[in-house]
């Protein structure tokens, strides 16, 4: 089964850190993708820039808007994400836990659904 | 003969109706499929034990067949519905090749425990789920009980039940590491559902203590079912506090200190079993929170006074569960117990010191404890003044009816 493993970070506090803890964290990130990948966990993920670089798009009244920045203004950002292949939940909780940011901000663990043209429902409630 | 053989099979609900439903949701993989099932299956006892007899075995006889109950459901469905068509022909293949260890059926309600408590849920999904699942208790039940609606209840259940399939919680104690931190919701479940029976003073009583009924049953089964000393800790803990309910309410339904209880009421069964599991579970060395909660309540059973406890050994209780689980509600407690070991002063200037830091200054029970030791040391203007903090702070009825007492009582001093 398919998770979703979102980071989520406060941006500012992370942009305090020194250059050199800055490294340090990537350089674990990249070890904890190499460790996933090996152990056949990884599916496919990327950090991204931060949200000063993000744009929303919405389409209303068949009109497409731009703005500026994340979708919400929250206390925490999204940062990356990984897609993981997990037996169940626990395994994806196990899992998440070795995201090095997890120490930071925390990690939203959501089951990715198939995309199928017909019976899906809103919310994945299928009763 | 109908009655008793209705009587008989009333009983045999009563006992087995939990432990069936817990292996059937193994079985079949599903919560709302096992329901079924186990309705089915029952069905199917009434009309047929009353002219085959009841069977040698009947839990395996009722998970047999609902497991065959829920194939047929399934093939019915899949007239209407392919998709179902793969999962009984799955069923079905397992069902051909299997031999079931009665081991394995033990550990169903185990494992329908961890899934109901799983940290994934919200807490109030879990406790609604446990004791809908693993106590059977209705959903009308439950809801008065956490004096919610039926229909917000029953969304609750289903949502949790919806998260439980589509995220893939699954279906199995965990191990290491991971059953620590796992069995830590499992018990907070079980002292939240005990805690709503004893110290919620508004909604239906009968239910409400049934639910301390249900979570010593409940924290009973998982002594027995796994060998975690802190799982004794907390059974020793409900005992514990359970056996002073007859003394801790007064006839008029107000709240009764423990200082002013009369202890001949407290249930020394119940005290004797509890005490014997905290030297169990502290005899491990692998105790936690709850065993030291209750080796508190354990020193204060032993004593026929407030004057006769171990206040030095309450106190070394507290500075040990202060260093596993910090919080400032346990440090007032311990600042009551230093009061009461070294006199009204060293306990005063504790409370000052935790109140001026800011995380009680909305506590009404830290301004009571704050008011008591003022009038013991004989500052009535202060005691006065604390005890109506307190009061404009409290918003439990029997609580501010006590309170008020305490005021009355200062002023005609």
């Amino acid at each position: 089964m398919k998770y979703l493993a979102l980071v989520y970070y406060d941006e500012n506090l992370m942009a305090q850190k020194t250059q050199q803890e800055w490294d340090a964290l990537n350089q674990e990130c990249i070890a904890c993708v190499e460790g996933l990948s090996e152990s056949g966990h990884f599916i496919t993920g990327s950090p991204l820039m931060p949200t000063s670089a993000a744009t929303t798009v919405r389409v209303r009244d068949k009109r497409v808007t731009v703005t500026d920045g994340p979708f919400a203004e929250t206390k925490e950002q999204l940062a990356g994400f990984y897609m993981l292949e997990a037996r169940d939940l626990n395994e994806a909780i196990a899992l998440a836990g070795k995201i090095p940011p997890a120490r930071y901000g925390s990690i939203e663990v959501r089951p990715a659904r198939e995309l199928v043209s017909e019976g899906n429902q809103a919310g994945g409630d299928a009763g | 003969m109908a009655d008793s053989f209705s009587a008989r099979i009333q009983e045999i609900y009563h006992q087995e109706s939990r432990r069936v439903l817990a292996t059937l949701i193994r079985l079949l993989g599903s919560f709302e499929l096992a329901e079924e099932a186990l309705h089915d299956a029952f069905a199917a006892a009434i009309n047929q034990w009353p002219g085959e007899g009841v069977p040698d075995n009947p839990r395996a006889w009722l998970v047999s067949t609902g497991r065959f109950k829920a194939i047929d459901q399934l093939r019915r469905k899949a007239r209407f519905d392919v998709s179902f068509e793969e999962v009984a022909d799955r069923l079905e293949a397992e069902l051909a090749c299997e031999d079931e260890a009665p081991q394995e059926i033990e550990d169903d309600r185990l494992r329908l425990i961890f899934t109901c408590c799983h940290p994934g849920l919200a807490p109030e999904a879990q406790l609604a789920l446990t004791l809908r699942e693993v106590c059977g208790l209705t959903t009308e039940e439950i809801a008065s009980a956490f004096l919610t609606s039926t229909p917000t209840l029953a969304q609750r259940i289903v949502r949790a039940k919806a998260k439980i399939r589509d995220a893939n919680i699954p279906y199995a104690v965990p191990e290491g590491q991971e059953l620590q931190e796992r069995l830590a919701s499992v018990l907070h479940a079980i002292y939240l559902i005990f805690n709503e029976g004893y110290s919620a003073s508004a909604g239906e009583r009968l239910i409400r203590q049934d639910l301390c009924g249900e979570a010593i049953r409940l924290a009973r089964l998982l002594c027995q079912l796994l060998p975690e000393p802190e799982a004794r800790g907390l059974l020793a803990l409900l005992l514990l506090q359970d056996a002073r309910r007859r003394a801790r309410v007064s006839a008029e339904g107000d709240l009764v200190l423990l200082e002013d209880q009369d202890r001949s009421l407290w249930n020394r069964e119940r005290i004797q079993e509890g005490s014997n599991l905290v030297l169990q579970a502290l005899a491990s060395r692998r105790f936690g929170p709850y065993t030291l909660q209750a080796a508190i309540a354990a020193v204060h059973s032993e004593a026929d006074n407030m004057e006769a406890t171990d206040w030095h050994q309450i106190v070394g209780l507290y500075d040990a569960l202060l260093v596993r689980s910090p919080s400032p509600v346990i440090e007032l407690n311990r600042a009551v117990a230093v009061a009461m070991r070294d006199g009204p002063q060293p306990g005063l200037e504790l409370i000052d010191k935790l109140l001026a830091g800011g995380a009680l200054s909305d506590y009404h029970l830290a301004y009571a404890a704050r008011a008591d030791l003022l009038r013991r040391l004989g500052q009535t203007e202060q005691a006065r003044s604390a005890y109506r903090r307190a009061l404009a702070l409290s918003r439990q009825g029997p609580e501010q009816r006590f309170l008020a007492r305490r005021l009355a009582e200062i002023d005609t001093e």
